[in-house]
This record gives structure tokens, C-alpha cells and sequence, in this order.
């Protein structure tokens, strides 16, 4: 199985993506530059974490006019399963790829320490390991995770079923008190129409080994890659 | 000596006034040293250059003859101090290359900028000898937490630190933060990186190869942080506001930028020499590349990339703008180094050539307006054998003219949810200290653990120092340091390898000062020798004051351990209900200098609590041997607040209560305060399983290392002695609150 990794100037969560990647499938995934104009023939691309462009202007807008964006999007367009994390959700909402923005924190500052998510469906390549409703560990650090989007837009994603994780308490409850960022409806990833992008600010990447201290985040690779692998 | 022309006065460069010696911080007899070295009168820009380099941050001129005293050396050094960072073997023909550096003036004057800026430099230091940074700590003391400048200086420091290190992508796995009234004017910021270096591709500073181009890469050279190590080497008063244009301006994003092409390029052979522009940039840079290979440098500054036009090469040379580097390439490599710069959206100028003069000769716009003899401005620099007076001894305190606390319940919370022991939690999460994915025990431990990718190595890490201590008795105080130090590394489980130590203290031209700082170098060197620890890399940052009031001297200590199998290390959690807490090393109730004495009764008496170098190290060892041979998994070793600490720390972080017999920590009989308050070093904590215990004991007698069974794990509840009964829950809300609490009031107060 062939994947990539696409690193923009100020990504650094793109080594932590390449030995997720590499650990589930037993490959080490493409490198790919921002500069490319092409992508080469894969069937699963992540943009990782970071600082792209130190988040001067907005965060993810300067790499999302990266001359390696037509390519992505024209990807996206042929069903490629696309992982956007943390900065790599920002730039996927910069391009437009899925919708909503992401502001500064409500509480103003980073926020760098576990928190519990709870899946909200089980049916995307991506969750579909997990059990609908489970509650799961995953780290978040972030200075901009703070998702809002238009009612109607929100009301769409609810109606199809594309609010993949929700900011919660360890025993599932969804309150404001367990909204970290002031994410609207708690929102911690979505996904696209077509449910083949998943863009989320919690770091599968960073739980996927005991030495992380959990193991949450694998299940994710291993549904979209395990997959990809029997298809 | 030979005397070149003087150089023309560009852009009329006003002759030499006192008035102007004095405002660049020279004194008489060392412009006498100018006159002496040039043979002639400098120019404005000599001036600079002169006063920079011999500015006590950049010349030591008071500590250097003192710093000599501390040892250096051990087989496993590759490089001590010297180079921009101390580089240590960890095997595997990989090596460990770490410094800690103070920002305090800045990060007083502008917390934001200031701090973040000493992270980069400290970045800087360790990436351009070729690591990879692989994790970042700090060290702050700010002043009493009720100053008004504190929340202020607290957040924007916290939020400076977090804002260059999370950009950059490099975890910031810990440190500590320390509140003392001396602090009120003047903050310290110590921040430390540790990175991961292959021994065959270590890069060093000496310049060699006349002929060879002398190149800048990095960010554009500005206007600002001129006088940055001018202002770093000179006392505090009333004007400390005027000196914000002297606090340089981070850019984390293009230090980013600069680590992965310098890394790029190092993977190559192109490189000569190289060395970050840090204090006194192009100038300190430029000098310490042609002093270290014995060359001169010819530079061409109209050809320095600047951000403005219009700069002088006066303040082109004294500029502090950050994110820049200055390399010697071999012949010939040039385009493909330029290739790898310009890939990464970085300037690469070649602004000079290597020459065989022995000068610093630089040509703006084809006139000479600087020409001086490289070796004057290091090795000819002012020395001070400054006068000192040794501090006085405190008398010893005896645990009877301290007195008890009246509710010992109270005074655990008041403890763990008071200024000291309260937890840094608020702080931590603001950094990223998670990113690279190697990051084994979070923030909040005894020592960071951060393994070395791709291995199951670790390196531990740790900053420590009690300035209480210090202040009580320096000599005592700074061996402490270490041995705490050693103690926290050896509590998780890695072998102390070296030290890196930021000597932080006021005027050294008050013999008392200079006393403290003297007394404190002597005890670090015989905690170094003794526990074989020597000193890689440091500096020193005097003049610490305030309209003449010094801070409590803080001779910080940054350490790194390593282990060999990073799934062997102990954690302080507690893990199991029915764990025996185990006291290694002996309690004597030492209770002068507490925290106990000095947060319920506002008082710093007595003297510190004795080291006893040979018992730390026994203890150490033998801790650390029985965590690498997997019996042990909860270690927590005992330093501020004594046994009370510990445990409740323990306990917050396990989930689990504790139920002590303060009567077991002895066979003497003590004062049930001093047992639990009681600072004695050497001491750790432990909880193993019931069934392992005795095995535990017997190994301690065998190796001559004291341990007494004084409680057991269990419960939501921290019991002791029946002197106090308290709940967890209790005690979290007071430990997690106190500093949330602190910084909301602040945003009260302001909105």
C-alpha cells in the first residue's frame, strides 16, 4: 500500500505521522514537499500537525494556496482517503475541503494534555474500528482548536452523520465543562460529505505505542489502512 | 604588535567622548586596554565591538577565573564547555549535546519576547553542533506571587516559552518554577535543550581555510536587541522600561526553517565550521569563529542581508536580530549549500573570506571601517580577580525553635496548594511536550524521560536548584543543587552523565556577591567530582538587581542521565493499593532553610540541610540499580517540603491515599514536624508490592544504604500518625487550584 505525507514549511508533527503510518502498514510513507505540484499514485494522504507558515495570517491559510493543493484536491476528488490533523484540519478547512474554521482557544491559551473524545459513528474507513459512542483517549495541542460553522452547516453535518469526535467526559457525557477549546457541539474531528477526509485536532499519531502511555490513536490507521489493504 | 591605518570614519562617525565609553559599559582602565590594543583610538563601531566582547556576558570577566575550578572532564565527555554546547557519549556512536542559558533581563523587560527568544538561542547553540534538538526544559523564579509585576511577567514568560517551542516543534518535556520576593525585579528564565547529535557529524566553531568564504544564512539582520549583551551585563533601576528596544524579536517559524536546512546541509560534508549568532551577533559570531581557528575574517557587511535599508555597520554588528548563522564552507560547495537554504525560504550571503592576518577587518561599501586585532578582543579581555568575602555560617536549627504546625491537615494543604508545592499544571500544558513522539514520563515527574528515536535508549532530564540554600550557605547550597540533580536523575532510573549549569547572581562588584558566587562554584565542583557529573557547557548572568537589591543567588543546574532501557524507569505515581512505602537514606529532621520555615513562618534561618556526597551517591545507585534490574517502578525522591511533599505528590498522581507511622522515619525520637517537614538529602521514597519488601531491605543493609518500611499504599486518604486524616480530593482541589486561580485573578484585575 502506497501513502503519503505531506510536509509544508513549519509542519512538525510530520515525523510523529510517517512512524504512525509506517508502524501500521509496515512502510514508511512518501515524503512529499509543499512545493510539488504532483502527488504520486497513493491510496491515502495525511497532512500532519505543526505550524505551517508559524500560523501567521490565519492558521492553515498560507499552505492551503501550496502549490501541492490542486493535486490534493484533485485527489480528494478521485475518493483518496485524506487524514487531516491538528494544523493539517486547518489547512483542509483553509482549502475548503471540509467545512467550518477553527479560532484561537476559547480560554486564549495552548492546550497541550489528554483529553477523552467520544466517536460519534463508526461508519468511516476511519472509525470504523471503533465502537459508536466509545470513549477514547487521545492528546490535543493546540492554540487554535476552537471549531464553529454556520447552524445550517452544523445542522447538515449532524443530519448526515459527519461529527466523528466530540470533546467529553471519561464516562461519555458532552458538556461545556469538557469542551477544552469552545468548540461548538464540542466538535473535535468531521468528516466530508463522501466521508473519505476525516479532519480532527486530537493526535491519533501520538497514542499508538505503550510508550505513549495509551493506544488509542492506532485503531484510527488501522481502520482506514487495514481497509485500504483489503480492498 | 603591528598597528594598521585606522579606518575611515564612515558615515562621520563622531569621535570618541567619555560620555560614550561609559554608555557602552567600558570603564576607564579597559578603554585603556582599547588604546593599548588598537595602538590607536577606535571608531564608533570598534567601540561597539570592543564593549560587546567584553561585556561580562559575552568576556566572564568576573566568573572566568573561578569557573576553572570546575571540573570538566570524564571518559564519556566529548566536548565540555567551551564550544556552544557540552556534548556528552551515549553510546552507540551517537552523543547527547546540551546547555541551559539565562534570558532573565530581557524576559523582564518584555516576558514574551524575552523568553521566547531564549529558547531560540539555546536551540541555536545545540542544533548548530549538529543535533537534532530533542526536548527543551526551563527554569523560572518569578517574585512573590501577590507582586504586582508577577501574573504579568508569569503569563507572558509561560506563553513566550510555549509559543517558540511548540512553533518549532520540539517538546518541552518540564523544569521548575520557583516564587521569592528577590525576584520581585528582576525574573529568572533558564532554558535548556537537550539534542541527539551521531558522533562523526559533530560541528564546531573554529574557522580554517584562508581563502574560504565566510557565509550568513538565517533571517535579515534588523535593528533589533543592539546592546542586547550591554544591557544583559548591567544592573536594573527605574528605567528598565527605556531598554525594550534592546530585547530582540523571535521568529519561530524561521528557526524552524533554519534547523531542518542546517540539518540538510549537515548531512553533507560541505560544512567547515559554523556558529549561531546569538548575544552580540555578527560580532560575537565572527570573532569566536577566526579567534578559535587562529584566522582573520575580512567581512563585507554591504553584503549582510538587512531587513532595513540604511543600517550602519555599527548596528549590523551589534544587532542581536535572531534566527541567523554564520558558516565557513569548503571551496567550491557553495551553490549546493545555497540550493538547500533557498529550498528552505532562507537568506545565504557570502559576506566574507577567511584571510591569514589575525584581524577583523570590515569593508562597508568599499571603505575599511573597522580593523582589529581578532586576539584582543578575546584573550586580551579584562580579567577580575574581583575581591570576595565568604558568607557567613549560619548557626544549625534545631527542630524545637521551629514550631509545629497546629493542624497538620491545614498545613498539608495549605503546602500542596500553596505557592511552592502547588501544582505547575497551568504551566505545562501550555507547552507542547509531547511532539516527536518520544516523550516517555510527561512533565511532573522527578526527571523528564525522552527516548532517543528510534532506539529503546532514554535520556533523562532535569534542572534543580534551592536558592533558600544557597542564599544560607552557597558552598553547601550549590553542591546541593547537584546532588539533587543526581538524586532526581537516579530516581528515574538513568546514570547522571554531565551538567550544564546557568549561574544566575547579582553585582560581582559587591564582595559579598562575589562571595556567593565564588562559595557556589567550589560546592558545584566538589558535587561534580564527586558524583562524576563534570560541567559540558553554562553561563553566567550577573548583575541580577534592582536599585542595588540582589536576587538570593540561584546557581541553576541542568542535568541529563541516560538509560539504557527506557521500558525500565520509575515514575512517582503510586500504582498499587497495597504498595509498602520504603524510605531510603537517613531523617534527621533538618529543618533550617525549609520551605517549612519559610512558608509558615516567613522566616529563611538555619543553615541548609548538610550533603553528604558518598550517602547521595550510595542511595542514588542503589535505586537505580534495582529500577534497571525491573524490581522497582515508584521512585519519588524527597527534596523541598521534605517527606510531606513526597507523599502527597505521590499520592495526587497515583490515585491512591497513604497511611504513614512518622515514627518509623527514625530510631531516634523526633518532633513529628521535623519528621515530616524535614529537608534531609539523600533521601527517596518508594512503593513496592508487600511480597518484595523484605527482599528490598535486605539489599539495602547488604549495600550499606538505610530503608525503613514507614507506611503502606491505599485509600483515598492521606493518613498519618494520627496527626491528620485527609482526603485526596481535599487536597487536589487546593494543588490544582492554587495557580488557575492565581492567573484568572489577574484577567479579573485587567478586564
Amino acid at each position: 500500500m502506497k501513502t503519503a505525507v505531506i510536509t509544508f514549511p513549519g509542519s512538525n508533527c510530520d515525523r510523529d505521522m510517517r512512524v504512525a503510518i509506517a508502524a501500521v502498514t509496515g512502510q514508511p510513507p512518501q515524503a512529499v514537499w509543499h512545493g510539488e505540484t504532483s502527488l504520486p499514485d497513493v491510496d491515502f494522504i495525511a497532512l500532519p500537525g505543526g505550524f505551517s507558515y508559524g500560523d501567521y495570517l490565519r492558521c492553515g491559510a498560507i499552505a492551503a494556496r501550496s502549490p501541492i493543493i490542486p493535486a490534493l484536491i484533485a485527489a480528494a476528488r478521485r475518493g483518496v482517503p485524506i487524514l487531516g490533523v491538528c494544523n493539517g484540519f486547518q489547512i483542509l478547512t483553509e482549502i475548503g475541503l471540509l467545512p467550518g474554521a477553527l479560532m484561537r482557544n476559547a480560554g486564549l491559551n495552548f492546550i497541550c494534555r489528554d483529553v477523552h473524545v467520544r466517536v460519534e459513528t463508526s461508519q468511516s474507513a476511519f472509525t470504523q474500528t471503533y465502537e459508536k459512542g466509545s470513549v477514547i483517549r487521545l492528546p490535543v495541542a493546540h492554540h487554535d482548536g476552537n471549531y464553529i460553522i454556520a447552524p445550517d452547516d452544523l445542522a447538515l453535518l449532524e443530519d448526515r452523520d459527519r461529527i466523528a469526535f466530540r470533546y467529553a467526559s471519561a464516562a461519555g457525557e458532552i458538556d461545556a465543562h469538557h469542551g477544552i477549546n469552545g468548540s461548538v457541539g464540542n466538535i473535535a474531528g468531521i468528516l466530508n460529505e463522501d466521508r473519505t477526509i476525516l479532519g480532527m485536532m486530537p493526535h491519533p499519531e501520538r497514542m499508538i505505542e505503550p510508550a505513549h502511555g495509551g493506544m488509542d490513536g492506532r485503531p484510527l490507521f488501522e481502520g482506514v489502512l487495514g481497509a485500504l489493504a483489503n480492498a | 604588535m603591528t598597528h594598521s591605518a585606522p579606518p575611515s570614519n564612515h558615515n562621520d562617525q563622531p569621535p570618541i567622548t567619555p560620555q560614550m565609553i561609559k554608555d557602552h559599559g567600558l570603564n576607564k582602565e579597559e578603554y585603556e586596554r582599547v588604546l593599548k590594543a588598537l595602538g590607536r583610538a577606535p571608531n564608533l563601531t570598534e567601540l561597539g565591538i570592543y564593549s560587546v566582547m567584553w561585556s561580562e556576558h559575552c568576556s566572564y570577566k568576573s566568573s572566568r577565573l573561578h569557573l576553572k575550578k570546575l571540573p570538566t572532564t570524564a571518559p564519556w565527555v566529548i566536548c565540555g564547555p567551551g564550544e556552544n554546547a557540552g556534548v556528552v557519549d551515549i553510546g552507540d556512536g551517537q552523543a547527547a549535546i546540551f546547555k541551559m542559558e539565562s534570558h532573565n533581563h530581557p524576559s523582564f523587560i518584555e516576558p514574551y519576547q524575552g523568553a521566547a527568544t531564549g529558547v531560540g538561542g539555546i536551540l541555536r547553540d545545540v542544533f548548530t553542533m549538529g543535533a537534532r534538538p530533542v526536548a527543551n526544559m526551563n527554569a523560572l523564579r518569578f517574585g512573590a506571587p501577590d507582586h504586582p509585576k508577577t501574573r504579568h511577567l508569569l503569563a507572558g514568560v509561560v506563553a513566550g516559552i510555549g509559543g517558540y517551542g511548540n512553533c518549532v516543534g520540539v517538546p518541552t518535556v518540564g523544569g521548575e518554577t520557583n516564587f521569592h520576593p528577590s525576584y520581585n525585579g528582576n525574573i529568572l528564565v533558564n532554558a535548556m535543550t537537550v539534542g541527539v547529535a551521531e558522533q562523526d557529524k559533530i560541528f564546531y566553531s573554529a574557522a580554517a581555510g584562508v581563502g574560504n568564504s565566510v557565509v550568513y544564512v538565517g533571517s535579515k539582520t534588523g535593528r533589533d536587541g543592539i546592546h542586547g549583551a550591554t544591557m544583559a551585563s548591567a544592573e536594573f533601576s527605574e528605567d528598565t522600561e527605556e531598554k525594550r528596544p534592546t530585547v530582540q524579536v523571535g521568529d519561530p517559524f524561521t528557526e524552524k526553517l533554519l534547523i531542518e536546512a542546517c540539518l540538510e546541509l549537515m548531512a553533507t560534508d560541505a560544512i567547515i565550521a559554523i556558529q549561531d549568532m546569538g548575544a552580540a551577533g555578527l560580532t560575537s559570531s565572527s570573532v569566536e569563529m577566526a579567534s578559535k581557528g587562529g584566522v582573520g575574517f575580512r567581512l563585507d557587511l554591504s553584503k549582510v542581508p538587512c531587513r532595513e535599508s540604511g543600517m550602519t555597520p555599527y548596528e549590523m554588528m551589534l544587532s542581536e536580530s535572531q534566527e541567523r548563522m554564520l558558516m565557513v564552507l569548503k571551496p567550491g560547495r557553495e551553490a549546493e549549500a545555497e540550493a538547500i537554504f533557498h529550498k528552505w525560504e532562507l537568506d545565504f550571503a557570502i559576506i566574507g573570506t577567511i584571510t591569514d592576518t589575525g584581524r577583523l577587518t570590515l569593508v562597508f561599501e568599499g571603505e575599511t571601517v573597522a580593523d582589529i586585532p581578532v586576539d584582543s578582543l578575546t584573550e586580551d579581555a579584562p580579567i577580575y580577580d574581583r575581591p570576595h568575602v565568604e558568607t557567613a555560617k549560619r548557626a544549625s536549627l534545631a527542630a524545637d525553635e521551629c514550631p509545629p504546625p497546629a493542624d497538620y491537615g491545614q498545613a498539608l494543604l495549605a503546602l500542596m496548594g500553596g505557592p511552592h508545592g502547588a501544582s505547575r499544571r497551568w504551566i505545562w500544558e501550555q507547552y507542547d511536550h509531547m511532539v516527536m513522539g518520544d516523550t516517555v514520563q510527561r512533565p511532573g515527574g522527578d526527571a523528564a524521560v525522552v527516548r532517543v528515536h528510534g532506539t529503546n535508549k532514554a535520556l533523562a532530564i532535569t534542572t534543580d536548584c534551592t536558592p533558600r540554600y544557597v542564599a544560607a550557605d552557597p558552598r553547601m547550597g550549590a553542591c546541593q543543587a547537584v546532588a539533587e540533580a543526581f538524586r532526581n536523575l537516579s530516581a528515574v532510573g538513568a546514570k547522571p552523565l554531565a551538567i550544564t549549569d546557568c549561574l544566575n547572581f547579582g553585582n560581582p562588584e559587591r564582595p559579598q556577591i562575589m562571595g556567593q558566587i565564588v562559595g557556589a562554584i567550589e560546592g558545584m565542583a566538589k558535587a561534580c567530582r564527586a558524583l562524576d557529573m563534570p560541567v559540558v557547557s553554562g553561563n553566567v548572568s550577573l548583575y541580577n538587581e534592582t536599585n542595588g537589591t540582589g536576587i538570593l543567588p540561584t546557581p541553576a543546574v541542568g542535568a541529563i542521565g541516560l538509560i539504557n532501557d527506557a521500558s525500565h524507569i520509575a515514575t512517582l505515581a503510586l500504582k498499587r493499593a497495597d504498595d509498602q512505602l520504603i524510605l531510603i537514606g537517613e531523617t534527621k529532621g533538618h529543618l533550617g532553610a525549609s520551605l517549612y520555615l519559610w512558608q509558615f513562618h516567613g522566616q529563611e534561618i538555619g543553615a541548609p540541610p548538610p550533603v553528604d556526597l558518598g550517602a547521595e551517591r550510595r542511595n542514588g545507585d542503589f535505586v537505580r540499580s534495582l529500577i534497571e534490574s525491573g524490581l522497582i517502578d515508584t521512585v519519588h525522591d524527597l527534596s523541598d517540603g521534605g517527606l510531606a511533599v513526597a507523599l502527597c505528590t505521590m499520592a495526587l498522581a497515583g490515585h491512591i491515599g497513604v497511611s504513614v507511622d512518622l515514627k518509623a522515619l527514625s530510631e531516634a525520637e523526633l518532633p513529628p514536624h521535623a519528621a515530616l517537614f524535614g529537608e534531609d538529602q539523600g533521601r527517596m521514597l518508594l512503593a513496592v508490592p508487600p511480597d518484595l519488601a523484605p527482599d528490598i531491605l535486605a539489599r539495602a543493609k547488604k549495600s550499606g544504604v538505610p530503608a525503613r518500611i514507614i507506611g503502606q499504599c491505599g485509600g483515598d486518604r492521606i493518613a498519618l500518625s494520627g496527626l491528620c486524616d485527609l482526603p485526596l480530593d481535599d487536597l487536589r482541589t487546593a494543588h490544582e487550584g492554587w495557580m488557575p486561580d492565581l492567573m484568572a485573578q489577574n484577567l479579573t484585575a485587567e478586564s
